[in-house]
């Protein structure tokens, strides 16, 4: 694994992998100084052309914690620009030695670009492009329910931090994923992810919402938000954009919310160790309401914590090389 | 004038003749003709005669963008690619919609002395579909403008294309339509399919081409015109050309050269190269049209030559802009895909490639057949021949061509125009200038 593009390009066992490495990492988080010598002198670069704090932030502390060097690149381009744009900054950002980009980018593939034209020597990890993909939030996610559904953290909601299996994958497990998933980079990643680490997903949307195409996917479909409540162990809650109404993808934002939004009532027909998941941000009162959001089921600031122990898990192996059992195939 | 005798040529792939050119006429055809000494004699043993190809889907870039192309250099790469006349689309900068700009890029033409030029004029004032550009002004302009299109943009107002349909009956004219609707197209990256939904690119559907077509088909057996559809690309459509035929409609269709070979697969690498409009297809669509230019659904090739700079296109994909030049692969992808295939003969391509397009465009000069008397518009082809494309080969001034490193089958060895060279042992020559 040279590059993070898609979590298509992850086999089962790198996969398991990278939760495994997060899974000793998150330790770090815990002690008085959150920080290992294992990148010093490494230089990460935070590419990021779209607005995403939340995302960026994550990564700084990632890189941060493993004691690598942290340059921000905001690169929000005028339209003009946007085309010159990724080249340029690509080989300024070669010419300054950046042993690994991580790119946010508007435009889907253009991670990509950056790793395959021989724009980049280094490691390139998508960070999210356009309504392609957004790997390590499939990752976290994986992370997050293979702490909370396989293993000791089974049926322990509860017991944050009981961990995981080390080696497990999600076999069996029953994940639902509900949106708007024809622009979701999340429900993209995910489905791929999920279905690798041996997961059942189910997509939820208004037929709007899907794209044309989803039945190739290895996923299951529904219209129908109820019908699949019962049966689910994690349910996983998109962010709907309330001006997709305005393209005729729903009537109003409160037909949405009615249909697809998860309330209290919803809520309560999951299954008692089911989880609720959301990748932020919320729109609360939209897709998910407030007392959700916050009820104990919610592991959405969890998912925040573990973002940064897969983060470090992801830099980790693709610049640090060795993983825990010493080989060195990750670097490969 | 110096007269060229082209030795052992196989007129259309046929038997072995010599042809005699002279002051712009093919003045002799027969096997081991003697010749003065004034002749110049060109060994075309093995090779494929054809009458000089006929384009009808050009963008030369000129004026506005010489940085990309300019008349010049894509009459060139149009002379290397075995043709003797290209139409010129309209969607130059100042838009191609007043008689001034149609007749300074047909004279462009005529003094580079490449390829003769026959501009298109836009349908619309500057391309905007609002109301109607004078087309009778350019239809009597020294360049006899006789076809109309938008291209880029589709006539997508219905009466505004019934209008243009009617109006251009007045002089013989078609309306070229390039075939999409724009709502269903709004952000179109390429084909709607799987394979966009998992790339996350927005989807341009087949059915956007596809409504534009069964309409216009109606609106022309409406008014009882004469319509062009430009670089049809899906099976849906061919199906509804071939349903509008069997009616009786006055339609013809093209096919580009890429939609012929490839598909839209390519785009997984998300490299621009591959991004153009209508874009590639699936493997399905390709057999379409491929049947349907076998069985004359589909009248004609054309190239749909786009040359942009390579900054539009070492970008990323959304960002990136639509097109690909192809004046000089156009017969070897053809050869490709539908001779070597068994699908159509030399004596088809021929048609496809040369008298059709030329009879859409009510071009008289061109187009003929490869008889004594006619004009001396002649290209001599190796089929045998095999090349590596390498995008610096090329006269366009752009590089956006999908084949780098395709070996592709075929070469033109000879180009005439009025029985003068412009390509010569498969090189550029200084042009014909009378």
């Amino acid at each position: 694994m040279k590059h993070l593009l898609s979590a298509g390009d992850l086999s089962r066992d790198e996969a398991v992998r990278i939760l495994d490495t997060a899974e000793e990492l998150l330790g770090v988080a815990q002690r008085p100084i959150k920080k290992l010598p294992t990148l010093r002198g490494r230089t990460v670069v935070n590419l990021f052309f779209e607005d995403s704090t939340r995302t960026r932030i994550s990564f700084e502390a990632a890189a941060k914690r493993l004691s690598a060097d942290v340059i921000n690149f905001s690169a929000k381009g005028s339209s003009a620009s946007k085309g010159e744009g990724l080249k340029d900054t690509a080989l300024t950002l070669q010419a300054m030695g950046a042993d690994a980009v991580v790119v946010r980018h508007g435009a889907s593939g253009a991670p990509h670009r950056l790793a395959h034209e021989a724009w980049t020597k280094g490691a390139v990890v998508n960070a999210g492009d356009g309504t392609h993909e957004h790997p390590t939030q499939a990752l976290l996610d994986a992370f997050t329910m293979r702490r909370h559904l396989v293993g000791g953290g089974a049926g322990a909601r509860a017991a944050d931090g009981a961990g995981a299996d080390t080696g497990a994958d999600l076999a069996g497990k029953r994940i639902t994923i509900v949106g708007d998933v024809l622009h979701s980079r999340v429900a993209r990643s995910n489905a791929l992810l999920l279905h690798t680490l041996g997961a059942h997903v189910t997509l939820v949307a208004p037929p709007t919402l899907l794209p044309v195409g989803v039945h190739t996917w290895p996923v299951s479909t529904s219209y129908d938000l109820d019908a699949t409540l019962e049966g689910t162990d994690a349910l996983m809650m998109l962010r709907v954009q309330g001006e997709r109404m305005n393209a005729a993808y729903f009537p109003s934002a409160r037909e949405y919310s009615r249909r697809y939004g998860l309330d209290r009532a919803r809520m309560n027909r999951l299954p008692d160790h089911a989880v609720v998941m959301h990748p932020g941000p919320m729109n609360r009162g939209m897709e998910i309401s407030a007392d959700v959001a916050d009820s104990d089921r919610s592991v959405i600031v969890e998912q925040v914590t573990n973002g940064v122990a897969v983060r470090m898990a992801v830099l980790y192996l693709l610049l640090g090389g060795a993983p825990a059992d010493g080989s060195n195939e990750g670097t490969a | 004038m110096t007269a060229y005798l082209l030795r052992n040529a196989r007129p259309l792939g046929g038997d072995p003749a010599d042809l005699l050119l002279r002051d712009g006429v093919i003045v002799e055809i027969g096997a081991g003709l003697e010749v003065d000494q004034d002749v110049t004699v060109v060994d075309a043993d093995g090779l494929v005669a054809l009458p000089g190809l006929v384009d009808l889907h050009t963008h030369l870039r000129e004026p506005g963008r010489e940085d990309a192309e300019t008349v010049l250099t894509g009459t060139q790469s149009a002379a290397r690619g075995g043709f003797t006349c290209v139409h010129a689309m309209a969607n130059t900068s100042p838009v191609a919609d007043t008689a001034g700009v149609v007749e300074q890029v047909w004279r462009l033409g005529r003094e580079g002395g490449f390829c003769d030029v026959q501009p298109v004029g836009a349908v619309t004032v500057g391309l905007k579909g609002e109301r109607l550009a004078e087309l009778g002004a350019m239809a009597d302009s020294a360049a006899g403008v006789r076809v109309f299109s938008d291209d880029g943009i589709c006539v997508s107002d219905a009466v505004l294309m019934r209008r243009a349909l009617e109006y251009v009956k007045a002089f013989d004219g078609v309306v070229a339509q390039h075939a999409q609707e724009p709502r269903l197209t709004e952000g179109a990256q390429m084909n709607e399919g799987a394979l966009s939904g998992e790339l996350g690119l927005v989807g341009w559907p087949a059915v956007a081409e596809e409504a534009i077509i069964a309409r216009d088909v109606l609106l022309a057996e409406h008014v009882g015109s004469r319509l062009h559809v430009c670089h049809l690309s899906t099976r849906g459509s061919v199906e509804i050309v071939r349903w509008a035929k069997s009616r009786g409609i006055d339609v013809t269709a093209e096919v580009t050269p890429h939609h012929l070979l490839l598909t839209d697969e390519l785009v997984r690498s998300y490299d621009p190269i591959y991004k153009v409009n209508p874009p590639l297809r699936t493997a399905d669509d390709v057999a379409a049209v491929r049947e349907g230019l076998a069985d004359g659904t589909i009248d004609i090739v054309a190239t749909d030559h786009a040359p942009h700079p390579m900054e539009d296109k070492e970008c990323e994909f959304a960002a990136a802009a639509f097109g690909m030049i192809g004046l000089e692969t156009a017969l070897s992808i053809v050869q490709q895909t539908m001779v070597d295939t068994g699908a159509l003969t030399w004596e088809q391509v021929a048609e496809a490639m040369s008298a059709r397009p030329a009879r859409i465009g009510r071009v008289a000069e061109h187009g003929r057949p490869l008889a004594v008397g006619e004009p001396a518009h002649v290209v001599l082809y190796d089929p045998s021949a095999t090349r590596v494309v390498t995008p610096g080969d090329t006269a366009s001034l752009s590089r956006n061509t999908p084949y780098a490193g395709h070996e592709l089958p075929g070469r033109v060895v000879a180009t005439f125009l009025r029985g003068v060279p412009t390509v010569l042992s498969g090189e550029l020559t200084e042009g014909v200038h009378p």
